[in-house]
């Protein structure tokens, strides 16, 4: 036994421990992240069973099973809980019950001991609407113009022929209301930049303002006329509605407009419950987020993530190649390339959030503040560019992804062979035709490799975000059919500041955890993916450059 | 060339040699020619071409040089802006020199000063209602006003309310009182020549909010001696020492009729307050006319509780200076929590109510500040923040700020007494007049006065707080509101959010790091190495999601059983290895060397199972089915669900790969001579790689220590998500904190920008650049020098 302490063997057990240790961690995260992302958008059956609640009568309860958890039962009691029991320990359920439009919360912490027998019933319906989150009952009837067409048996199909009419409006009066309203906007806006501009100049004269005047009466005009389609729309939505019994019995009547979709979460078998799954998951990436983003997708935040990476790359990929070039081919060992290493690592080491100090005052106030004061004068007191916004968000986390493109474009400029470029320079190339030619295709894994670890570092990176440009709900996308297209100044959303926003930031945390699983997942997705295949990418640069040196 | 010839020569022979000489001549020829006509053509380009080359490779370097140098310029601009934006903070206050102003004498004796908001007016206030408006760039009279007093009624005194609602008062000989305010009113014309900026004009009058009628407060008739008055929208509280030193506080309330244009003021109480010892000396008023302090016998203060004004209470009488000093003068500073104090001696106090501990408030002392060298005529307070101005007899004029107990500014008016002083508005500019009538005016810088390396770092005794203490709160909900702007309780929690995340994060990525490289076999570094960058590519937005919403519950629910799990495993390494060594030799040479970390997956995951599933049991056992309660109970520590264990965990995690891949790099690159050499020798693997391999790694390691030390300094959302926020100063692994980073990130889309607050927070980040371009560049630096030894070695 001595011997054996002696020799080292514990401790080199202990080393391994720890790497051990780190493993489990990583996929413990990963493998998490990924069952509590996936499950979101599994149909949950709806249970019924009854509670006794405080003052010991009995009530019927309906909702989705979420989370089951031990607990000790003094901490029940200290909430208030009256348990008999001589257990220290037992469980308690979290209870969605939704309907939060009539009961205030829609989640709930409930003892084991207190509940009764689960059952499932068939025909229990959840509605998942436009607005108060889910809604959990009995259909008993459909209605038109209010009076019943379909009761009983009859009123499910029935519900589901008129749904489809009421979901084909509800698209219908959405469409109107963001594309076509949203570009007239667009449009009134800039015509009262215009005006304002020529009057700063003082060159509004009486031609030019009636121009003005006149165009600006035609997109009234279309406005007007969009409005009376609206109206339309919506007084044919609200034809139809539905009742429904609640767990404590109360008939609720929904209007059709309110409804996105219905199911029988009891009554579906395997392939419904995957088609319904896969009709969510494509619902969650090309949605827009509803219910102060606890519900509905995440196409924006993924547009602005993409839109806003895309920036980024555009400026740190020049810059960091050129910057590893200097670095490698260019510069004198010495204490130059000293300096210029320690910056490097630097930059790599500054704490994300002083790159948002810092590009919330430079880039931000003073160079967005001047260049508002300079070229849109007509707009003040509004900021165009001296407001947080997605140009600076890029230009901020291009700096700080900078260290990220030279280290990989080194590494990879490091490893091409001296025979290559003291072939061509031979040849009678001049050194920069040699970087271009030879060295620099040979090298452009790395780049690529760079540029990706960039990319996902970029679309993780949340904290300097928050100062320069991330918002909770952006109000339009930062591309789209509006010359110029690409609005550099507006703020965008973002997956990661979506994680933090919805998981801390919103007022129902159960209710949206789904979905920031959700959420989570896709990050990880997108971060492990372009990862491994940066790490591939690397590793196959590396043979082949070992390939090259035994030429 | 030359062709060869067979043996058998034909007929054709010669005249194929013939030919084939020939065409060779004429090859040689034209190879000759086209060679000339190269080197002609490259020479007549030479200034072409060939520079067009050169130029374009000259052109390349330049850039890439650029290139290099960007990243130089990235790293200082960033620190010379963060710089160039927190040294204003640190800039002395600056007050120009006092400059006379010509204000046409008036035959009245001045009672008060004024400002108007833009500093372009002054106004002075006469004893006997006049009231002169002037210019305070040259001194000329703008307009010359009459506060309207009642027919033959002389004014025998004079108050002024809250600065900032501009309310003043005449008391009357007659035993009563008029209200009103001095009043600007700004207008903006086009101008003509430049459209952009439109012609401010501002034009001074006098305002009743009470209507012109004189309120009754003596019904004795007695002339009103000295007066202090409150008014806002709910009621107006005057009281006044009369000529036959009755003290009197009146209540009066007002209704306006439904047009809004008069008003009808009724008194709704009227009380005698007790007689106190010596003269009445200053009577001041609370701004929300809930407490009352006298003045008497030259050295005591009286406080009254006059918050019910039909039962005004007298609280206490503090003697304010010692026996043989008189105070002559006192103030309230605005938000009227905090009275000032200056004595006879030039001293200067501040005083406030403190709770004590059988919950009595209790006018206290709270600091001094520098004396000045003649006794105190006259003290004024800014409108909004807690600096005040104090003048003495022989004519200094000190500016002070009380939070950070700084004297900011030392002026004289030329030798002359400060007989009376104001602030404007925004303190950006005081107006004086000296006792032989002269008006004196100077502009101030002065924009953050709050700071100083006492109120940054050390304990500071804040209105309304029982003792001093480290404190941030930051969020000024209106003005009355004393910012706290301590560090000390970020950088404490900063360092602690470090301190237990390095806990978790060395012992791991350090013998992780070693056990990769020197033992690990390379089928599993394959695996391992990949694995650990994807470590430190997951985004800490969702490290501190799950730490917040995932971790924090679940340790809240099972402290025991994540207590036992950190205990426990370190114990299963070593049991697991023994158990090991004693299985047959057959069995465990079947698995290699360099795979124990894979055997010890199944052990780990056992080990956390067992330990959290015996939790409960043992929480029920010992702890009365709940942990986190009996230890706040029983031992009176505090438990937070989202506490330093949680923050230590999660952002160990996220440290752990950085360290890992830095020492790893340390340990793999020692030159393998070294430890062959050891081994050689007869010594065991650890013992070559604790004597060889880690003593030269060693700087390694340490610079990856440090690099990861920085990161844990700078992580931002673990923190935000994963603690309370809450900026306290204990050590307690169960409580949490806020971190410098947090802060910064909370509070910086909210603070002002140019005001003292959002300057702190560019301190903030310019100590955490510091920080970590100290900690990096150090790591660097030992990095390079290590390289420089392997080479060698």
């Amino acid at each position: 036994m001595r011997k054996w302490i002696n020799s080292g063997e514990p401790w080199i057990w202990m080393t391994a421990g720890a790497v051990a240790l780190s493993l489990v961690a990583v996929y413990a995260v990963v493998w998490m992240t990924a069952v509590q992302g996936m499950g979101h958008w599994w149909p949950k059956p709806l249970v019924e069973t009854t509670v006794k609640v405080q003052d010991g009568t009995i009530q019927r309860l309906v909702g989705e099973l979420r989370d089951k958890e031990e607990i000790s039962l003094s901490r029940l009691r200290d909430s208030g809980y009256q348990i008999e029991s001589d257990d220290k320990f037992t469980h308690r359920y979290l209870f969605k019950q939704g309907n939060r439009d009539i009961y205030g919360v829609d989640f709930k912490w409930i003892p084991a001991p207190l509940l009764s027998e689960f059952t499932y019933p068939k025909d229990m319906i959840s509605i998942e609407r436009h607005e108060w989150g889910s809604f959990f009952g009995r259909l008993k009837s459909v209605k038109e113009n209010g009076n019943v067409v379909a009761e009983g048996d009859a009123a499910w199909p029935e519900l589901l022929v008129r749904l489809e009419r009421a979901n084909r409006l509800f698209d219908e009066i959405l469409r109107i209301e963001k594309n076509d309203i949203g570009k007239i906007n667009y449009q009134l806006e800039r015509l009262r930049l215009h005006q304002r501009k020529l009057e700063l100049k003082d060159a509004l004269t009486k031609e030019a303002r009636e121009e003005i005047a006149l165009e600006r009466q035609i997109y009234e005009e279309q406005f007007a006329k969009l409005q009376q389609r609206l109206d339309e729309l919506r007084e044919q939505n609200r034809r139809d509605s539905l009742t429904a019994e609640v767990q404590d019995g109360q008939l609720i009547e929904i209007p059709f407009s309110k409804i996105a979709d219905v199911i029988q979460p009891n009554n579906m078998g395997v392939f419904q419950k995957i088609a319904h799954y896969l009709k969510k998951l494509y619902e969650f990436i090309v949605d827009d987020p509803r219910e102060a983003n606890t519900e509905g997708g995440i196409f924006p935040a993924i547009f602005g993530t993409v839109t806003m990476v895309l920036l980024m790359s555009v400026m740190v990929t020049p810059l960091g190649i050129m910057a590893a070039v200097y670095m490698r081919e260019y510069a004198k060992q010495g204490l130059m390339i000293r300096i210029i290493r320690i910056s490097v690592n630097n930059l790599a080491g500054v704490p994300s959030i002083v790159y948002g100090v810092f590009g919330l005052g430079f880039f931000v106030y003073f160079l967005g503040g001047n260049i508002d004061a300079l070229f849109f004068p007509e707009a003040s007191p509004a900021p165009v560019f001296g407001s947080p916004g997605i140009l600076w968000s890029a230009l901020t986390l291009a700096l700080l992804t900078l260290p990220v493109v030279i280290v990989a474009t080194e590494e990879g400029l490091s490893r091409v062979p001296r025979t290559i470029r003291e072939g061509s320079l031979a040849l009678g190339a001049t050194k920069a035709e040699t970087l271009w030619r030879t060295v620099l295709p040979i090298a452009s894994p790395a780049m690529m490799t760079g540029l990706i670890l960039a990319v996902a570092r970029a679309a993780g990176e949340v904290a300097p975000l928050m100062l320069v440009g991330v918002v909770k709900l952006a109000p339009s996308l930062p591309l789209d059919g509006n010359f110029p297209f690409l609005h550099l100044e507006q703020k965008f959303m973002h997956l990661g500041f979506h994680i933090y926003d919805v998981g801390f930031q919103s007022p129902n945390v159960e209710a949206a955890r789904p979905l920031v699983y959700a959420t989570s997942l896709l990050l990880v997705i997108i971060i492990v993916v372009l990862n491994l295949f940066a790490i591939r990418l690397r590793n196959r640069m590396r043979e082949k450059m070992r390939g090259l040196e035994g030429v | 060339m030359r062709l060869q010839t067979g043996p058998s020569q034909n007929w054709f022979g010669p005249v194929f040699h013939e030919f084939a000489h020939m065409a060779q001549a004429r090859y040689w020829q034209w190879e000759k020619w086209c060679t000339m006509e190269k080197i002609e053509a490259s020479i007549t380009s030479a200034g072409g071409f060939t520079g067009r080359r050169m130029a374009k490779d000259k052109l390349f370097r330049y850039l890439m040089t650029f290139g290099g140098l960007s990243v130089i310029i990235a790293i200082s601009t960033i620190f010379f802006y963060l710089a160039s934006v927190v040294a204003p903070l640190f800039m002395p206050s600056h007050m120009d020199e006092l400059k006379p102003l010509e204000v046409s004498a008036a035959d009245q004796v001045s009672v008060h000063l004024a400002m108007e908001e833009q500093v372009e007016i002054g106004a002075r206030f006469a004893s006997q209602g006049g009231v002169t408006f002037f210019s305070l760039a040259d001194g000329k009279r703008l307009l010359q006003e009459q506060v309207g007093l009642p027919k033959s009624v002389m004014a025998s005194s004079f108050a002024a309310g809250d600065l900032r609602k501009r309310t003043m008062a005449y008391g009357l000989a007659n035993g009563s009182l008029v209200l009103f305010k001095d009043d600007y009113k700004v207008t903006f014309t086009q101008n003509p020549e430049n459209p952009q900026k439109d012609i401010r004009s501002i034009a001074p009058g006098l305002v009743y909010p009470l209507g012109t009628d004189a309120l009754v407060l003596d019904d004795a008739g007695k002339a009103l001696k000295r007066l202090a008055i409150q008014h806002d929208g709910d009621g107006t509280t005057a009281v006044a020492l009369t000529q036959d030193n009755r003290l009197l506080l009146g209540y009066y309330t007002s209704e306006s009729d439904f047009t809004g244009e008069s008003v009808t003021t009724t008194r709704a109480a009227l009380h005698e307050l007790p007689k106190l010892d010596g003269g009445v000396d200053q009577i001041l008023l609370e701004i929300k006319q809930r407490d009352l302090y006298v003045l008497h016998g030259g050295r005591f203060i009286s406080h009254f509780d006059v918050q019910d004004k039909d039962d005004p209470v007298l609280k206490q009488t503090v003697a304010v200076v010692p026996e043989g000093e008189r105070v002559t003068a006192m103030a309230l500073l605005s938000g009227g929590f905090s009275i000032i104090v200056g004595t006879d001696k030039g001293n200067l106090t501040q005083w406030f109510q403190v709770h004590d501990a059988s919950n009595v408030n209790i006018l206290t002392r709270i600091r001094d500040f520098k004396s000045m060298a003649a006794p105190i005529s006259y003290l004024a307070p800014e409108h909004a923040r807690k600096g005040f101005l104090a003048g003495d007899t022989k004519g200094g004029v000190n500016l002070y700020y009380a939070t950070s107990e700084r004297l900011l500014v030392e002026a004289d008016t030329g030798g002359a007494a400060v007989r009376m002083a104001s602030f404007a508005p925004r303190a950006n500019a005081i107006v004086l007049e000296t006792d032989k009538g002269e008006i004196q005016a100077a502009h101030i810088e002065n924009e953050y006065p709050e700071v100083s390396f006492g109120a940054l770092w050390g304990k500071v005794w804040y209105e309304s707080y029982e003792k001093p203490d480290y404190l941030w709160q930051s969020a000024a909900a209106n003005s009355d509101f004393e910012p706290k702007f301590s560090i000390a309780p970020l950088t404490f929690g900063t360092l602690k959010a470090a301190f237990y995340a390095m806990m978790v994060a060395v012992p791991l990525a350090v013998l992780g790091a070693i056990f990769a490289a020197y033992f690990m076999s390379p089928k599993m570094r394959s695996v391992v190495k990949p694995s650990i960058e994807i470590m430190e590519a997951l985004p800490t937005v969702i490290l501190g999601f799950l730490a917040g919403l995932w971790l924090a519950p679940f340790v809240d629910n099972n402290l025991a059983g994540t207590l036992m799990t950190l205990l426990f495993l370190p114990f299963s390494f070593v049991i697991t290895a023994y158990l090991w060594h004693r299985l047959p030799r057959r069995l465990t040479d079947r698995v290699g060397p360099g795979w124990e970390a894979a055997l010890l997956l199944p052990v780990i995951v056992l080990v956390m199972w067992l330990a959290v599933s015996l939790g409960h049991p043992i929480e029920v056992a010992f702890f009365g089915g709940d942990m986190p309660r009996w230890m706040s109970n029983e031992l009176g520590w505090a438990y937070e669900q989202r506490n330093s264990l949680v923050v230590g965990i999660a952002m160990g995690f996220a440290v752990i790969p950085t360290i890992f891949s830095i020492a790893e790099d340390a340990v793999f690159s020692v030159p393998k001579h070294l430890s062959s050499g050891s081994l050689a020798l007869g010594a065991t693997p650890w013992q070559t790689l604790f004597y060889v391999v880690l003593l030269t790694a060693s700087p390694g390691i340490f610079s990856a220590i440090m690099v990861g030390m920085g990161r844990a300094v700078g992580e931002t959302m673990i923190v935000l998500m994963a603690t309370g926020n809450t900026a306290v100063m204990d050590l307690s692994i169960f409580t949490g904190f806020r971190t410098l980073s947090a802060n910064i990130g909370v509070e910086m889309p909210e603070a002002a920008v140019g005001s003292t607050h959002y300057l702190l927070l560019f301190l903030s980040a310019l100590v955490l650049f510091a920080f970590t371009f100290f900690v990096n560049t150090l790591a660097e630096l030992v990095r390079q020098r290590l390289r420089e030894k392997y080479s060698s070695i």
